[in-house]
């Protein structure tokens, strides 16, 4: 009986609770971001309480999972309703697939039209699907050409690489000389990381994804890239283990001092930079990652993140309030050690540049020439055809040929 | 007590077992019955579906990398589980004799066991590591390698290493149960079939592998269950990779329903690899029951 | 039975291996532990760390707020709620239910139908669960895992003390039921202390595969109110900045607590196992 009452009682609050929003006072959102080093766990704790505290009555409710969980995290609480997440963070590849799922609000029309120009174009490709924006670009990242100074200097190169052919040529120097056994690393293993060197090097030739509106991978710029990649490795210049490393494997061998060059993201600047973690502090070169000879001066992948409404949300607009809050330029000034902004005038600001001028001149280039992976709503099947394929190129299973054709053919029958 | 009576016991007492997993799986297993002919996709209005029939199940048969992942799982399953036997009882036969310190060595069976299948992959992950790895330090300090080798971006490795891992965790379990059974077989038939002249080989062949055989098969086909669907340790050390070489069937089923968002070949696929284990299961207790019969 | 010397010597010799090929690995675990992560990156490997340095055990025992060791200490006070809860229950459940499939044959199908659900992919369970738990409202909370885990330990538990229950001779009940025992008493006085050693292993069982979970505990739980070691051990693992000899020391405290009860249990363990728990 007793519980009967409780129940009821229960429903009735909810009841009123519901009809009467004006009584809520206090909301919390939900809000989902990854556990990462730029932008860290303390460091988004921070902003979230400072939001707190100038918004009385608005609670943010954070949880942090690692990337790999994200992408699942997020699909799974779709049948969730009212208890699911307001503010999702997503990857860049996602919005196509979230947009048509009707996992994310449109929010095209909060977005302030002056914010347009405020911010880098590559930074809204993050967010931009079909006409419509997603959400607010947060996280605004590329992948850099790292070379240690050093190295360099002791084979007698003046200058870092300005092209693909030119890595190539210095890294054999480098080999040659016995400086260090495999100048370059990269994050090659079988992954997205993979897909993103790839990437980054398609756009470096001027390549493109699609050809008659279709999408294509066996002929161009796609076909460069691959053979580059494949004639690295055969020349002895990529360091053969890159086929089953992530990131954070480039990181150790390059702040080892095992790697002349090293492709990754914006957060190894510093980190390679931090004697306690690295053996080659202070001797680290940043520039963007090159283009093929005569195609580009620089190339670079979006590999950006943004915040949006998910489409359960009950508190749209307190969650727009917070998204614009973690996404204004004053916070991004604040934490833009690990993570630059997305706001182009920061890029000028000395608050902002002091201690990483070597990194913003690089970033300056490389967040203009940002090139985006495939647009579509089956990216990740599509991300697993291409990292299947072109590992079986690199592995010497199969010609680049061949193995780009078969990609191309299973894309079109992607369902 | 009365037939009737005895029924209604045995259904009572099992009543608790059986509504714990009504309540709990029915739906979820009635979901997946329904979903596996439609070609759901999940949305953020939930499942939108169209009822397809048997469409999802002849794309399966006709699916080359499907196959493949089977192949794979059961070479997986295959010698993981054979290898976990005989090193198992092998131990087992070694550990029943006698020695100084035999408690304590008994003990250490339960260390690999304990430790977290995560922490189990993230260990192996560096020890394998290319580069810093202890492996390649050790093999090639004692002069066994020449180079430093990429043992899991190699396809040619990558599987076998991670089933040495498998075999390193779940063998102990194998040891344990075997040692256990081995305390139960009679110890004057030992002695019967040595006064006989029957040596070492014919004594484990006709009296202890007898003994221990009963306990044995119900742990090998716990393992083999568990081996067949195995996920943790591939997501951990491999993803799958280098070139699908280690993707496994439930990394296949994982995919396509969460990656790709197809909840409806997903439940197809989920509830292949299900029919797949149980006749694999079922022919092995085929077997081990007309072996029963036969002895 | 006596031994040639030889024979002893290779026994000394195999068992030397054996503990050697157990204890490298987890040696190794250690070692990296208290390494600094720069001598882990030294070519040609230095095996034993110039200086060591136990500071990351300090920091999985701080309770310092947002700290590690509020993540370790929480999840592993989560970790042993659930997996004690979900093996107390599957015992409960489950013993009754082997008592009946020992005892009153005739049902077996509806216990090979309970394996066939261990079968499955965990994939098939575990969005349809999510929905009914998010319903209830039982997200991020140890309850859901706990009633996931009970379907995954049940139907082993079942299967296990079935055959711990088929090796005690139904004689010693009968004598009792004579006695004017009723199955209650029968089964709590008399059956199950026979059987107490295989209740034992079966324990332990069901206790390591609950400790092991991790794919549903990964998607159910969201902070530290509810993970469990596996997932906060992944946790550590992730974001871009993987601290091995972090991950070492989370890794051999998260195996300390069943390796004490393994130990613990060993004997009992083994006698039960012994007494036939696990013959088919």
């Amino acid at each position: 009986m007793n519980r009967f009452f409780k129940g009821a009682a229960c429903g009735l609050a909810l009841l009123i609770h519901q009809s009467f929003p004006a009584f809520a006072e206090d909301v919390t959102l939900n809000a989902i971001f990854m556990k990462q080093a730029a932008y860290s766990e303390d460091d988004t704790k921070a902003m979230a309480k400072t939001f707190e505290a100038a918004n009385p009555g608005l609670k943010v409710n954070l949880e942090f999972v690692p990337y790999e969980a994200l992408h699942d995290k997020i699909v799974a609480a779709q049948g969730a309703g009212s208890s699911g997440y307001d503010v999702v963070l997503f990857d860049v590849i996602w919005p196509p697939e979230f947009a048509t799922k009707g996992f994310l609000q449109d929010v095209t029309a909060r977005v302030p039209k002056t914010d347009r120009d405020k911010v880098f174009d590559g930074a809204w490709t993050t967010v931009d699907y079909d006409g419509k924006i997603w959400g607010m670009p947060w996280i605004l990242d590329t992948k850099y050409l790292f070379y240690n100074q050093d190295m360099l200097k002791q084979a007698g190169i003046s200058a870092p690489p300005k092209t693909f052919e030119e890595l190539a040529e210095q890294a054999k120097i480098i080999k040659d000389k016995g400086i260090v056994k495999f100048p370059i690393v990269w994050s090659w293993s079988q992954a997205e990381a993979l897909i993103c060197d790839y990437t980054s090097m398609v756009g470096g030739a001027k390549g493109s994804f699609t050809q008659d509106g279709k999408l294509s991978f066996d002929t161009g710029g796609s076909v460069e890239a691959v053979n580059y990649m494949k004639k690295t490795l055969d020349d002895g210049v990529t360091n053969p283990n890159s086929r089953e490393y992530l990131e954070e494997d480039v990181r150790k061998v390059f702040s080892a001092g095992e790697a002349a060059f090293a492709m990754n993201w914006t957060y190894m600047f510093n980190m390679a930079n931090d004697p306690k973690e690295s053996k080659v502090a202070g001797k680290i070169g940043i520039v963007p990652a090159p283009g093929f000879k005569g195609k580009a001066e620089a190339s670079a992948i979006n590999g950006s993140m943004g915040l949006g409404i998910s489409a359960g949300s009950k508190h749209p607009d307190e969650a727009w309030k917070f998204i614009t809050f973690m996404t204004s330029q004053e916070t991004q000034n604040k934490y833009a050690k690990l993570s630059l902004p997305i706001w182009k005038s920061s890029y000028d600001d000395p608050a902002v540049t002091k201690g990483q001028e070597k990194l913003i001149d690089a970033a300056k280039v490389s967040l203009g020439v940002m090139f985006a992976r495939p647009m579509t709503p089956s990216y990740p099947e599509l991300s697993s055809i291409l990292q299947k394929n072109i590992q079986q190129v690199l592995l010497g299973q199969a010609s680049t040929d061949d193995a780009m054709t078969a990609a191309t053919k299973a894309a079109g029958r992607l369902r | 007590m009365a037939p009737a009576q005895q029924d209604r016991t045995a259904w009572l007492l099992l009543t608790p077992m059986i509504s714990i997993m009504v309540l709990v799986t029915a739906f979820p297993l009635l979901n997946t019955l329904w979903l596996a002919f439609t070609d759901a996709s999940l949305t953020g209005q939930g499942y939108v579906w169209q009822w397809i029939g048997l469409e999802n199940f002849a794309y399966i048969l006709d699916d080359s990398d499907f196959r493949a992942a089977v192949g794979r799982t059961t070479y997986f399953t295959v010698l993981s589980v054979s290898a976990e036997v005989v090193l198992g009882v092998l131990v087992a036969l070694l550990l029943n004799q006698e020695f100084k310190g035999r408690t304590l060595v008994r003990a250490l069976l339960i260390l690999p066991w304990a430790l977290p299948t995560i922490v189990n992959a993230v260990m192996w992950r560096l020890i394998y590591n290319p580069e810093y790895g202890s492996l390649n330090a050790l093999l090639t300090q004692i002069g066994l390698l020449d180079a430093y080798r990429s043992w899991l971006g190699d396809p040619a490795t990558a599987m076998n290493m991670v089933i040495l891992a498998d075999i390193w965790k779940n063998y102990p379990l194998i040891a344990l149960i075997a040692l256990a059974a081995l305390q139960t077989v009679p110890k004057d038939l030992y002695e019967a079939a040595i006064m006989d002249g029957a040596n070492a080989w014919t004594r484990f062949w006709k009296i202890t592998l007898p003994g221990i055989i009963g306990s044995l098969s119900v742990a090998m086909v716990l393992r083999a269950i568990e081996a067949f669907k195995v996920f943790d340790i591939f997501y951990v050390m491999t993803r799958g990779g280098p070139a699908d070489s280690t993707k496994t069937v439930s990394f296949f089923v994982y995919q396509e329903s969460f990656t790709y968002l197809r909840a409806g070949s997903g439940a197809a696929y989920a509830l292949t690899v299900t029919a797949m284990s149980g006749l694999m299961i079922s022919i092995y207790v085929v077997m081990l029951v007309r072996r029963e019969k036969r002895s | 039975m006596r031994r040639s010397l030889t024979a002893t010597i290779l026994v000394y010799v195999a068992v030397a291996l054996f503990v050697a090929s157990i204890l490298a690995p987890v040696a190794w675990l250690f070692i990296m532990s208290i390494s600094d992560a720069n001598d882990l990156t030294t070519i040609p490997l230095r095996w034993i760390p110039e200086q060591p340095d136990f500071s990351r055990y300090a920091r999985l025992f701080s309770l310092e707020e947002g700290s590690a060791g509020l993540t370790f200490l929480s999840a592993l006070r989560n970790s042993v709620i659930v997996a004690v809860s979900a093996t107390a229950i599957a015992l409960a459940a489950g013993i009754p239910a082997a008592y009946s499939f020992s005892r009153y044959p005739g049902r077996m199908p509806l216990l090979y139908a309970v394996i066939v659900t261990y079968m499955m992919p965990p994939v098939v369970l575990i969005l349809p669960l999510y929905k009914v738990f998010s319903a209830l409202g039982l997200l991020n909370n140890v309850t859901s895992l706990i009633i996931v885990y009970c379907t995954i330990l049940l139907p082993f538990v079942t299967w296990l003390m079935k055959s711990g229950f088929d090796s005690v001779p139904v004689e010693i009940e009968q004598a009792a039921s004579i006695d004017g025992a009723n199955l209650f008493q029968i089964l709590t006085r008399i059956t199950l202390p026979v059987a107490a050693a295989s209740t034992g292993a079966a324990a332990l069982f069901a206790l390591l595969l609950a400790w092991d979970e991790f794919f549903y505990a990964l998607l159910y739980t969201s902070d530290t109110r509810a993970k469990t070691l596996p997932v906060a051990i992944a946790d550590f693992a992730a974001g871009r900045a993987t601290d091995y000899g972090l991950i070492s020391a989370v890794g051999l405290l998260a195996a300390l607590p069943p390796v004490l009860i393994g130990f613990f249990l060993q004997k009992s363990l083994l006698s039960g196992l012994s007494a036939g728990s696990v013959k088919g």
